[in-house]
């Protein structure tokens, strides 16, 4: 019917005729306008352009502007018919032709639970990473008008593109107190919507939430513990009571859920921040939030940990230490595409670098444990990883015997070195790497640097003499690497060590370890004591994971950073591609990083476990989307795309509804964790040494 | 290519007016392809047109994103003059900073509700609001909607299989639909000096459940409680300031009960809590004896009030998106919703007046009011009383009237019968299927029906008998969930239950000495007070009961309009019903409020928009429109920042409230 009725046009199209011909003599008029929109329009126009030139020439009637608006006015009309028929389609549509393509999709894990029978049982908390989470404008400059309460990160992020070096100064925090700077307030969204998605269509938890609702969770029964994930950990509870805030929140679900403990389920940095949480929470007040030595065991059922960097990634050094091109610092390295383009325009690097390095909670993901963990000179827990091996799909064969071979037969990457100054240095015997100590080096006095003085970097202050010390070394450990950061950054470091601690604790029991800048490192806490909580530490497999970087130093300009990964490093059988050694993970943190606690730290009882709490390592294949409709995949491993994993979700949602770990199968390993665990050599338990 | 796609969509968006004649036209343009140069047939001329029209309409949004944002304000100061400043910047430079927390408490029908679990019909809908942002949905799948919203008829909880939620957060109230502002503009404000999220709460609950079912279905009130604790734990021991809207003043009534009964129905916060946690109670436009359109809307959904849902949201639910059966199909869905029965006016007779007195009756002058100068509000004062001699006085008190005559007439002339008794008659045989909706009228027959309006004249008292009679079942939940009456003993144990906590006249305050309670609402707009009634002269299907629509006052100046009697208040409340309970109710220290809390009376006499620019208008005192007037803004603030009721300037008043007021005679 209603087709028919806007057919009705056709005859008052004729009787349009002598109004366009008016307009025909206006238009000539009007070609300056149109020219000058065409130049104005960044390119939109360009298309008409190229149709006018290619078009043979027209009857006399028949002008290039003429052709231009008809043109145009076509692909309108086709554009709007097809929205018209996207818009009249039914809903089912796409997922039609997604099933005759592809089969018949699987039941999402929420809908196949539901046929079982279960439901919402225990209350769930998320705490989302970093990146992940929206940061919205309370108070801002002249420059940020009409932004109150618009998302500064997360959305469309808009005005990136818009007003970026506003955008910079107001995402930036004071570089003395990491706290807001004069006059900008930047604070975290509320909500649910604070990281269901982190732009349009890009989804973080939405997948988990929206199957968690279909066994009959709803906002009542589901809290998003939203943070302000530049901060470091101890500034949030400082600026916005955001840790008193989950506390009471916890509280609140348990309370009005009959008293049913809390199932939390944090995500990347998250996992870190709940640890600092945990030991938050039971410390006494002021410091703490005076819950009592109980409180964990009385209202947390189990702590589902998504993909988290408990011992740090190597990844946050190379973004700390020259916020690298293939890595433009730690938020671009953990939001893959959407800080790549050169939005910046000039000093691109400088300035996110600058941004950057104002966030504390950066530093919270260097690597713990220095090369006790992570290998030093000659050795690391990885080594004879087959790098070649994992490239096939299926990881299941590569059982302990195929990767001894492998080590017969490769050469094996030196993991531990973190940064190599050359390629060389990176595979040479330590003992043929001659190394001066860059401890002592002066730095020399800087270049008059009037061209570089509006962007902060720190490396303006070392000076030609520093920069070549540094280089000099040569090689730098996981332990080194802090010295390291500490000789080019001093004053990050020195926020940075006064939030987050890197160390391997002797003697837990030390008074000192009661400083809040203990608490996000689990080498140096105890678990909180409740032997009926469960830790889970879910993590992706299969993919490429950076673990170690060759660096150069770049030709020297004024203003640029003088550490570059040298792209032009790479080795097949040592897992190095441009400048970068590469180990399994979940593309950016590396197994050993994410399993290790559960799979020996914590596991049984430890001295960093005293009660027992019981540990699971569930690791999940990486396999890549069959095909482009399946968007982001329901078997990815990848860091941020594993929240979309159905075989995830399912166990996610089996320990809401209220299974146990041996319920669920236990331990669950693709991956050598438990091998390289054991080449750790930490010690565990507390009567040895005494 | 992509990038020229991206441009088609906003351009289609932005100017929906040119999808109608375009459709067809893609037919034409295949044909013109093969020969593009031959003639300049129509085809051409259309394609042409709409092209042109196109680059037109990009050059222009291209030059309105380029434009600095400023020049709206500077077209808008070159028209009326320098704006005057926000009162958040203005209080700023004054030197408030933050200080108590602040909690809103949104009203009725403001608040986004959201889909958690739906049927077939509303796929792809999950966490999409339903109610709220654009409505879009409510034009797409109207029978569906309608659907979700409706709540279960017999328990008032949600139907099964289906699950709607209210939004958490700040968003849940801020705009109601997309440039509809509600919190919005007092939130802005509240940020300039210094406010943000951990020291705002927004309060927001299903506004379609009664308040109890709130607690028992969602756990709302623990919620709130919970919430305000850690508000005032984290902010070093400051009490907050509650600010309820609307609706959400009854509701914050029955929170402070709540909270302080013990477990298990009540809150176990102990006597003190709000002394505690409370330091101001700023009721905006608060219905705390209800609002006699809420009567019109359960009796008959009335067309230039339908529902009440449409009562409170003017201009959204006009359209005719229902097809047919629109006022059957809404009436259904607002008779699920049991909050609607909060504001059946409470306090019977005493407070609204019988059949030959109503408080207002001698004084209120409807045509004075319409006067947009309010600074010479005492002349109006004066020829007040000169005109009171002219004007015949209107009986308020007769909230219902069949026919106009009786409306006018003396109580003693009006032969009534009494409806009561009337038998249950057998129903006409409805052998039509198109009356599938469920509305109870069907289930009445023709003899009641005839009963009621033989009745002829209804005061607030009897409104209640009535609705109990025409709808029993609705009224049967609205019993166990409300109570409309005047206690006579307030320590009777009885009045424990949760039933009479939302009724400020069955009730007692908190014993909370330090505690202060404003009302501040709008006056000087014609509000609903009473109506007149006829049959409808019906057909099988429709509500036999509807607004005489052709009474007319005798002159412009008379309160009669459409069937409707009008008073002074904000469109919505009427002064009375708004003020009375902090003019006389509460004042000093009375039965309904013990420990002598504070209260205020703050009234903002409406003034329109000056112009278009100026939106909804920094001194509007109408209903919702008044979350933006700027007076009223800064007292909010004011009083958040720390400031007393007295430092305020105390009452502020335009009105006869207290005349009003002094002339019911309620025991205290």
């Amino acid at each position: 019917m209603s087709l028919l009725r806007r057919r009705k046009p056709i005859t008052e199209s004729s009787d349009s005729k002598p109004l366009l011909e008016k307009e025909e003599e206006e238009h000539h008029q009007e070609d300056d306008d149109d020219d000058d929109e065409e130049g104005n329009g960044k390119n939109k126009k360009t298309p008409s352009k190229i149709k006018k030139k290619r078009g043979e020439k027209p009857p006399s009637k028949w002008s290039c502007l003429d052709t231009c608006c008809w043109f145009i006015g076509c692909i309108c009309i086709t554009w709007w018919l097809l929205l018209f028929l996207y818009n009249a389609m039914p809903a089912s549509f796409p997922q039609y032709v997604t099933e005759a393509i592809t089969g018949p999709l699987p039941d999402p894990p929420g809908v196949k639970l539901k046929k079982e029978g279960l439901e919402a049982k225990h209350p769930v908390v998320f705490v989302p990473g970093i990146v992940t989470g929206g940061l919205e404008l309370w108070e801002g400059r002249e420059c940020a008008e009409g932004l109150f309460r618009k998302r500064l990160w997360g959305g469309t992020f808009g005005d990136v593109y818009k007003r970026p070096l506003c955008w910079v100064e107001h995402m930036s925090l004071d570089n003395e107190t990491g706290l807001d700077p004069c006059g900008i307030r930047v604070r975290p969204v509320s909500g649910l919507v604070a990281a269901d998605y982190f732009a349009p269509g890009y989804f973080v938890w939405a997948v988990l939430i929206a199957n968690l609702a279909r066994i009959g969770y709803e906002e009542k029964t589901m809290y998003m513990a939203a943070y302000d994930w530049r901060l470091s950990f101890q500034n949030t509870e400082v600026r916005d009571q955001t840790l008193s805030r989950i506390k009471s929140n916890i509280e609140l679900l348990v309370a009005t859920n009959g008293g049913r403990k809390v199932v939390v389920i944090p995500h990347s940095m998250g996992v870190l921040y709940f640890l600092h949480f945990m030991k938050w929470v039971e410390a006494p007040a002021p410091m703490g939030g005076g819950g009592g030595p109980d409180w964990c065991s009385k209202h947390i059922k189990a702590v589902v940990n998504i993909g988290g960097p408990f011992l740090g990634v190597p990844k946050a050094i190379a973004g700390l230490f020259s916020a690298e091109a293939k890595d433009i610092a730690v938020a671009r390295a953990l939001a893959p595409g959407f800080l790549d383009n050169d939005i910046f325009q000039f000093q691109t690097l400088q300035h996110v670098m600058r941004m950057s390095r104002t966030w504390d909670s950066t530093m919270s993901m260097i690597p713990r444990g220095g090369d006790t963990i992570w290998g030093g000179l000659d050795w690391s827990p990885e080594d004879g990883y087959p790098c070649s091996k994992k490239r096939e799909n299926d990881t299941q064969i590569t059982d302990q015997a195929g990767a001894d071979n492998a080590v017969c037969k490769a050469r094996s990457a030196n993991y531990g070195r973190i940064i190599s100054f050359g390629k060389d240095v990176a595979e040479a015997p330590s003992s043929d790497i001659e190394r001066i100590d860059f401890r002592g080096a002066i730095k020399g006095l800087s270049a008059a640097n009037t061209t570089c003085r509006d962007v902060w970097t720190e490396y303006h202050d070392m000076g030609l003499a520093g920069i070549k010390a540094v280089a000099e070394y040569k090689t730098y450990t996981a332990e080194s690497v802090v010295d390291l950061l500490h000789f080019v950054a001093p004053k990050m470091m020195a926020r940075g060590t006064a939030h987050f601690s890197y160390g391997i604790a002797d003697n837990l029991d030390d008074p000192k370890y009661k400083h809040y800048k203990y608490w996000s490192n689990p080498l140096e806490t105890t678990l909180p004591n409740a032997p009926d909580m469960e830790i889970f530490s879910l993590y992706g497999v299969g993919l490429q994971t950076e673990r170690a970087y060759v660096y150069k130093l770049s030709p020297h300009a004024e203003c640029s950073i003088p550490f570059k990964i040298d792209t032009s490093a790479d080795d097949e059988a040592t897992c190095l591609r441009d400048g970068v050694y590469s180990v399994d993970g979940d593309e950016t943190v590396p197994v050993l990083s994410a399993g290790f606690m559960c799979a020996k730290g914590w596991r049984g009882k430890t001295r960093f476990n005293p009660s027992g709490v019981r540990t699971y390592v569930r690791e999940y294949d990486h396999s890549p989307p069959a095909n482009l409709l399946e968007g982001r995949g329901t078997l990815s491993g990848a860091h941020v795309d594993i929240m979309g994993n159905f075989a995830l979700i399912e166990d996610v949602i089996r320990i809401a509804a209220g299974a146990s770990g041996k319920e669920l199968g236990g331990d669950q390993v693709h991956s050598n964790i438990f091998n390289w665990s054991e080449k750790i050599n930490l010690r565990l338990d507390n009567e040895a040494m005494q | 290519m992509s990038f020229l796609r991206r441009r088609k969509g906003t351009g289609s968006s932005k100017s929906p007016n040119f999808v109608g004649s375009k459709i067809e036209d893609g037919d034409g343009k295949k044909k013109l392809f093969e020969s593009p140069g031959k003639k300049w047939s129509c085809w051409d001329s259309c394609c042409w047109f709409i092209g042109f029209i196109c680059s037109m309409w990009w050059l222009l949004l291209l030059l309105y994103n380029t434009m600095p944002a400023s020049i709206p304000q500077y077209v808008t100061e070159a028209i009326t003059g320098p704006l005057t400043d926000s009162p958040g910047v203005k209080l700023r430079k004054e030197g408030l900073t933050v200080n108590h927390p602040v909690v809103f408490v949104p009203g009725i029908v403001t608040g986004g509700l959201e889909l958690w679990e739906g049927h077939q019909c509303a796929d792809g809908l999950f966490r999409k609001r339903l109610w709220g942002g654009t409505f879009g949905e409510l034009y797409k799948r109207p029978l569906c909607w309608a659907q979700h919203m409706s709540l279960d008829n017999e328990s008032g909880l949600d139907p099964p299989g289906i699950r709607v939620r209210p939004v958490s957060g700040l968003v849940a109230a801020d705009y109601f639909a997309a440039g509809y502002f509600v919190w919005a503009v007092l939130i802005a404000n509240l940020a300039q000096i210094g406010y943000e999220e951990k020291t705002m709460y927004m309060a927001a609950y299903d506004w379609r459940l009664s308040f109890q079912n709130t607690e028992v279905r969602d756990q709302t009130l623990s919620r709130m409680k919970s919430n305000i604790e850690l508000l005032v734990a984290t902010n070093g021991g400051k009490k907050v300031v509650v600010i309820p809207h609307s609706m959400g003043v009854l509701y914050f009534l029955h929170f402070m009960k709540w909270v302080e009964a013990p477990a298990p129905m009540g809150g176990g916060g102990g006597s003190d809590w709000c002394a505690k946690h409370i330091k101001a109670v700023m009721n905006i436009g608060g219905p705390f004896l209800g609002v006699p359109k809420s009567v019109s809307g359960l009796f008959s959904v009335e067309a230039r009030d339908i529902a009440v849902a449409r009562a409170f949201a003017p201009g959204f639910l006009d359209k005719d998106v229902f097809g047919l059966q629109t006022f059957q199909h809404l009436m259904r869905m607002t008779r699920t919703w049991d909050s609607t029965m909060s504001m059946i006016p409470k306090g019977g007779d005493t407070i609204w007046g019988g059949l030959d007195w109503s408080p207002e009756g001698q004084s209120f002058n409807c045509g004075a009011k319409r006067l947009r100068n309010n600074s010479i509000n005492n002349i109006v004062q004066n020829a007040n009383l000169n005109l009171a001699d002219n004007v015949k006085s209107v009986n308020y008190g007769r909230i219902i009237s069949f026919g106009k005559d009786v409306a006018e007439a003396h109580s003693s002339k009006i032969k009534r019968v009494d409806f009561q008794g009337a038998v249950n008659s057998v129903k006409l045989p409805n052998l039509t299927t198109s009356c599938d909706i469920w509305i109870e009228y069907h289930e009445i027959g023709n003899h009641r029906i005839k009963a009621v309006a033989d009745y002829k004249v209804y005061t607030a008292g009897s409104i209640l008998d009535l609705l109990h009679f025409v709808a029993p079942k609705l009224m049967a939940r609205g019993g166990a969930h409300f109570s409309h009456g005047i206690a006579d003993n307030l320590d009777d144990p009885k009045y424990q239950h949760y039933k009479y906590w939302s009724n400020p006249l069955e009730t007692k305050l908190p014993n909370a000495p330090d505690m202060e309670i404003y009302s501040m609402y709008g006056v000087g707009i014609p509000t609903e007070r009473a109506y007149v009634y006829k049959l409808n002269s019906g057909t099988d299907c429709s509500i036999p009961f509807q607004i005489d629509t052709s009474a007319e006052g005798g002159s412009e100046d008379s309160c009669l309009k459409g069937g409707v009697f009008s008073a002074d208040g904000d469109e919505t409340v009427p002064v009375l019903s708004a003020g009375f309970m902090c003019a006389k109710g509460w004042r000093g220290k009375t039965r309904f409020n013990p420990s002598g809390i504070r209260t205020y009376i703050r009234e903002y006499s409406h003034a329109p928009p000056a112009n278009l620019l100026e939106g909804r208008g920094t001194q509007s005192g109408a209903h919702v429109d008044i979350m933006g007037n700027f007076a009223l803004i800064e007292d909010v603030i004011r009083v958040a920042a720390g400031a007393t009721g007295k430092e305020l300037g105390g009452d502020h008043v335009y009105s006869d409230i207290f005349k009003w007021a002094a002339r019911i005679n309620l025991q205290l």
